[in-house]
C-alpha cells in the first residue's frame, strides 16, 4: 500500500489551470489557419495540394476550415504566402458559415443562448456518438477526461446513456451503416438539447466528403451548435470550445 | 518476394482455382501465413491473390487464381482464411463453395462499381443460438458506453458463463479502399487517406502506404528519414500501449495505474507532435521520406522528455504486477491457447502472448530495422496477463531503442542524407506488398497497378482483421464480466477492420 502512496506523490500534480493559464503547444503545431485574399493572384498552385478539397478561388481565396486538414500543403504550395498557419489553438465556431475564411477576423464559438445556458452552465452531461471516421476525434475527446485536462471540474461529463444527457457531441463523417445509429441517439436525448460536431469528418465529411457509404458529416442529422473543425482537433481545440459554448472562456 | 518489393504482374504465378487451393493449404500447413486474401481485378479480369507470409525466411509468396464465380473454399482447413473469405463474398459476390457461414463482414451499401449493394442493412444477420434454461443473448452496441468507436456484441451466455461471442462489425465502413484506389498513383489524397486508415495507427499505415509506392516507383528513402519514420512508429508504440495498460487498469477498477497512465500516454504523443506538430503523426511520413526533419537539437528535446516521462510509466506499469489483486484478475482470464491462435492467424501483441514468436521488424525487416534490431516479447499463457506482460515488454523495448536512436542520430548532411527522396511514376502492371508491425501487428498493404501506372487495386489489412476473432475465442467459457478487460487487452481497432 505504502508503494501506491509514494507513486502518488511522485506522479504529482498535473492539471494545467486552463484557462487561467494557456498550454504551450509544440512549435510544428500548425493551429488555425488564415487566409490574406488579397495576396492571392489565382495562380492555383494549392488547390492540388489540398487533399480535402478545402480550398476555392471562385470569388477571391476561401479555406473551408470545416473541411481542412491542417495539413499545410497549401501553405507550401503557395507563392504569395497568401495562407498561413497561425498556430493558435482555438478553432471551434458557432456558425458553419464562420469557418469559411476570406480574411475576415475569426468569429470563435459564441455562448448559448440563454435558456439553454442557464440549464447547462455548470452541468453539461454529453452523449458521444462515433459515427465513422478513423477514431482520433474520440481518442482526443476521451484524453479530456486524464488528469491534464479534467473534464469534470467545468462540470461537463459523458454519460453512457443518451437518456441521461443534455446532448450529444459527433465524430465521424456518419456513415450509412451509422446513420440509424445517431438518429435514435439524438431523438433519445431529451429536449433542450445541444449538438457538438468534432473534426473535420462530422463538420462536413472531412477527407471523406463525397464517399457514397457517408453523408458529408452530421449537419443533416443534428442542429449543430458548435463546431470544432481539425483532423483530428487537439484536445485543447476541444476543450477551449465546450467552454466557449458554455460562456466560461474569456472572449476573444 | 521480400518485404516492400514490387513484382510484375506477369511473374505472379496464375494458377487453377484448384491448385490456388492446394498451394495455400499446403503452404500453412508449412507454417506459413495468410498475411492477406482478396479478389482485384488484373489482366482483364478479376482474380483472387494470396499473401502468403513465411515468418522464419522472411519471405512472401503471392500467387494468383481467376476467381471466377466460385472457388472450393480455404476456410473449412484453413480457419485463418475465413473472414477474407466472408470479404471476397460479400465485396465480390465470388462464393467459396463450402464456407461454413457467409455472413457478413461490413454490409456495404455500394458494389465495387458503384451500384447499389443487394445485402442486408447493417447488423440484420443471423447469430448462433442456443437453446435451453438459463440460456440468454446480451447484445451491445453498435453505440456503446464510453467514447469508443461503434461495433455490435452478441453474447450467447448460460447464466454469467459466455459460451460464445460473436462481434458483427461494418459500422466504420466508409470505402476507404476505393478510395484509395481512386487516387490514381498516389498524391497528397492519398497520404492522407492512408494516415485515417485508423487514426490511432497513422505512423503505422502511412509507413506501410508509403512503401509501396516507393517499391512500385523505385524510390530509396533516405537514411534519416528511415530513421526518423522509425522513431514515429515506435513513438506510436509507446503511446498506445501505455494508453492500453492504463484503460486496462481502469477496467479492473484499478485507478492508480489508469490515472497515471491516462496522462503519460498524453506526454508521449506530445513527443511525437514535438516531431511532427500532430499528436497522431500526421504528416510525419510522406512519400520518399518524412514532412519533416530531425536535427540534434528537437532529438535532444525529445530525449529529455522521454527520459523523464519514461520512469513514471514504468512505476505505473509495476504497480500492476505488484498488487496481488490485479494479479489475480490478470491472469487465467480470456486465454487463446497457441494453437487457436496458429490457427487463426493472430498476429501481433495477441499472437506474441501466446508464444507464437512473429514481428515484422525481426521477420521482413525493412528501412531503419534492418540495422537496428529490436528484441521480439513473447509470453506463454495467452490470457490477458500475457497480452499485459507482452505490451510491458515492449514498453521497455521501444524505449530502449528510442533513446539510442534518438542519441546517435544518421548523419542527415552526409551523402545520402536529407529527408526526402523524388517518388517518380509508379511501375505499371506490378503488385508490392508492404508489412509494417504497427504497435497492434502486422499491418499489410498491398498495390497493384494497371498498364498506365495507376492503381488497378489497393488491398489494406489491418491487424484487428486477423485477431478479432481472438477476442470471440478468449471469451469462450468466461464470465461476461471478464469481457471489458479481455477487450482492452486486445484493444482491436474498428475503423481498420471496416476500412
Amino acid at each position: 500500500m505504502i508503494q501506491h502512496v509514494f507513486a502518488r506523490l511522485r506522479q504529482g500534480r498535473r492539471t494545467l489551470p486552463f484557462p487561467k493559464i494557456m498550454p504551450a503547444l509544440p512549435d510544428r503545431y500548425p493551429g488555425r489557419p488564415e487566409v490574406d485574399p488579397a495576396a492571392c493572384d489565382g495562380c492555383q498552385a494549392c488547390l492540388p495540394a489540398c487533399p480535402s478539397g478545402a480550398l476555392s478561388l471562385e470569388g477571391g481565396l476561401c479555406l473551408d476550415l470545416g473541411r481542412c486538414l491542417l495539413c499545410g500543403g497549401c501553405a507550401a504550395a503557395c507563392p504569395r504566402g497568401a495562407i498561413t498557419f497561425t498556430g493558435d489553438f482555438r478553432q471551434a465556431a458557432s456558425r458553419r458559415e464562420d469557418l469559411l475564411l476570406r480574411g475576415q477576423p475569426f468569429a470563435l464559438a459564441k455562448p448559448l443562448e440563454q435558456k439553454r445556458l442557464r440549464l447547462f452552465e455548470r452541468s453539461l452531461t454529453l452523449r458521444q456518438v462515433s459515427a465513422g471516421g478513423c477514431a482520433a476525434c474520440e481518442l482526443d475527446t476521451n484524453v479530456l477526461g486524464t488528469l491534464v485536462y479534467d473534464l469534470g471540474r467545468f462540470g461537463i461529463r459523458f454519460a453512457a446513456s443518451p437518456r441521461h444527457a443534455d446532448g450529444v457531441l459527433v465524430t465521424g463523417p456518419v456513415t450509412e451503416n451509422m446513420r440509424l445509429g445517431l438518429e435514435k441517439t439524438w431523438a433519445a436525448a431529451p429536449e433542450p438539447r445541444v449538438a457538438i460536431a468534432v473534426g473535420a469528418c462530422a463538420i462536413s465529411g472531412g477527407l471523406y466528403a463525397g464517399q457514397t457509404e457517408a453523408h458529408d458529416g452530421c449537419t443533416g442529422f443534428v442542429p449543430v451548435d458548435l463546431f470544432v473543425p481539425g483532423c483530428a482537433p487537439h484536445p485543447w481545440t476541444i476543450l477551449d470550445g465546450l467552454l466557449r459554448l458554455l460562456g466560461r472562456a474569456e472572449q476573444g | 518476394m521480400r518485404n516492400a518489393q514490387a513484382v510484375p504482374l506477369r511473374e505472379i504465378p496464375l494458377l487453377p482455382a484448384e491448385e490456388f487451393c492446394t498451394e495455400v493449404l499446403e503452404a500453412v500447413l508449412h507454417e506459413a501465413r495468410l498475411s492477406a486474401l482478396f479478389c482485384a481485378p488484373a489482366g482483364g479480369e478479376l482474380r483472387l491473390f494470396a499473401i502468403l507470409a513465411e515468418d522464419r525466411l522472411g519471405v512472401l509468396h503471392a500467387i494468383s487464381a481467376p476467381a471466377g464465380h466460385a472457388y472450393p473454399s480455404l476456410t473449412p482447413d484453413c480457419p485463418q482464411a475465413h473472414l477474407f473469405e466472408r470479404e471476397i463474398f460479400e465485396t465480390w459476390g465470388v462464393t467459396p463453395l463450402g464456407h461454413p457461414w457467409l455472413k457478413p463482414v461490413r454490409f456495404p451499401r455500394k458494389d465495387p462499381d458503384g451500384a447499389p449493394h443487394a445485402g442486408p442493412e447493417i447488423g440484420l444477420t443471423h447469430f448462433m443460438q442456443a437453446q435451453g434454461e438459463s440460456t440468454h443473448e446480451v447484445a451491445v452496441g453498435p453505440v456503446h458506453a464510453g467514447i469508443i468507436e461503434p461495433g455490435h456484441f452478441r453474447f450467447l451466455c448460460h447464466g454469467e458463463d459466455v459460451l460464445h461471442l460473436e462481434i458483427s462489425l461494418g459500422y466504420q465502413h466508409r470505402g476507404v479502399e476505393r478510395a484509395l484506389v481512386q487516387t490514381g498513383s498516389g498524391g497528397p489524397r492519398f497520404v492522407q487517406l492512408a494516415q485515417t486508415l485508423a487514426g490511432d495507427t497513422t505512423v503505422g499505415h502511412t509507413i506501410a502506404a508509403c512503401q509501396n509506392l516507393e517499391a512500385l516507383s523505385g524510390c530509396r528513402v533516405p537514411a534519416g528519414a528511415q530513421m526518423l519514420r522509425a522513431i514515429g512508429l515506435e513513438m506510436e508504440r509507446l503511446a498506445n500501449h501505455a494508453g492500453d495498460l492504463g484503460a486496462l487498469a481502469m477496467d479492473m477498477g484499478y485507478l492508480p495505474t489508469s490515472s497515471f497512465l491516462g496522462r503519460i500516454r498524453g506526454d508521449f504523443l506530445n513527443m511525437t507532435a514535438k516531431l511532427c506538430g500532430s499528436r497522431f503523426g500526421r504528416g510525419l511520413v510522406t512519400p520518399g521520406g518524412t514532412g519533416c526533419d530531425l536535427d540534434k537539437k528537437r532529438a535532444g528535446e525529445v530525449l529529455a522528455h522521454l527520459r523523464e516521462v519514461f520512469p513514471q510509466a514504468m512505476e505505473s506499469v509495476e504497480l500492476l504486477w505488484s498488487t496481488p489483486s490485479v494479479i489475480s484478475r490478470l491472469e487465467r482470464t480470456g486465454a487463446v491457447s497457441r494453437v487457436d491462435a496458429l490457427a487463426l492467424g493472430l498476429v501481433g501483441v495477441a499472437a506474441r502472448a501466446c508464444d507464437v514468436e512473429i514481428d515484422v521488424r525481426q521477420d521482413y525487416p525493412t528501412g531503419a530495422y534492418a540495422y537496428a534490431h529490436v528484441p521480439v516479447a513473447t509470453a506463454q499463457t495467452g490470457d490477458v496477463s500475457a497480452r499485459t506482460f507482452v505490451r510491458h515488454m515492449e514498453l521497455l523495448h521501444a524505449e530502449k531503442f528510442l533513446v539510442e536512436h534518438l542519441t546517435h542520430l544518421p548523419d542527415a548532411a552526409g551523402p545520402s542524407g536529407g529527408f526526402s527522396a523524388p517518388v517518380r511514376a509508379l511501375a505499371p502492371e506490378s503488385l508490392a506488398v508492404s508489412l509494417v508491425e504497427g504497435w497492434r501487428g502486422e499491418i499489410c498493404h498491398v498495390a497493384l497497378t494497371d498498364e498506365n501506372g495507376r492503381f488497378a487495386a489497393y488491398k489494406v489489412v489491418d491487424p484487428s482483421f486477423h485477431n478479432w476473432a481472438g477476442l470471440a475465442m478468449a471469451l469462450r467459457n468466461q464470465q461476461i464480466s471478464d469481457f471489458p478487460i479481455c477487450n482492452k487487452s486486445f484493444n482491436l481497432s474498428y475503423c481498420g477492420h471496416d476500412l
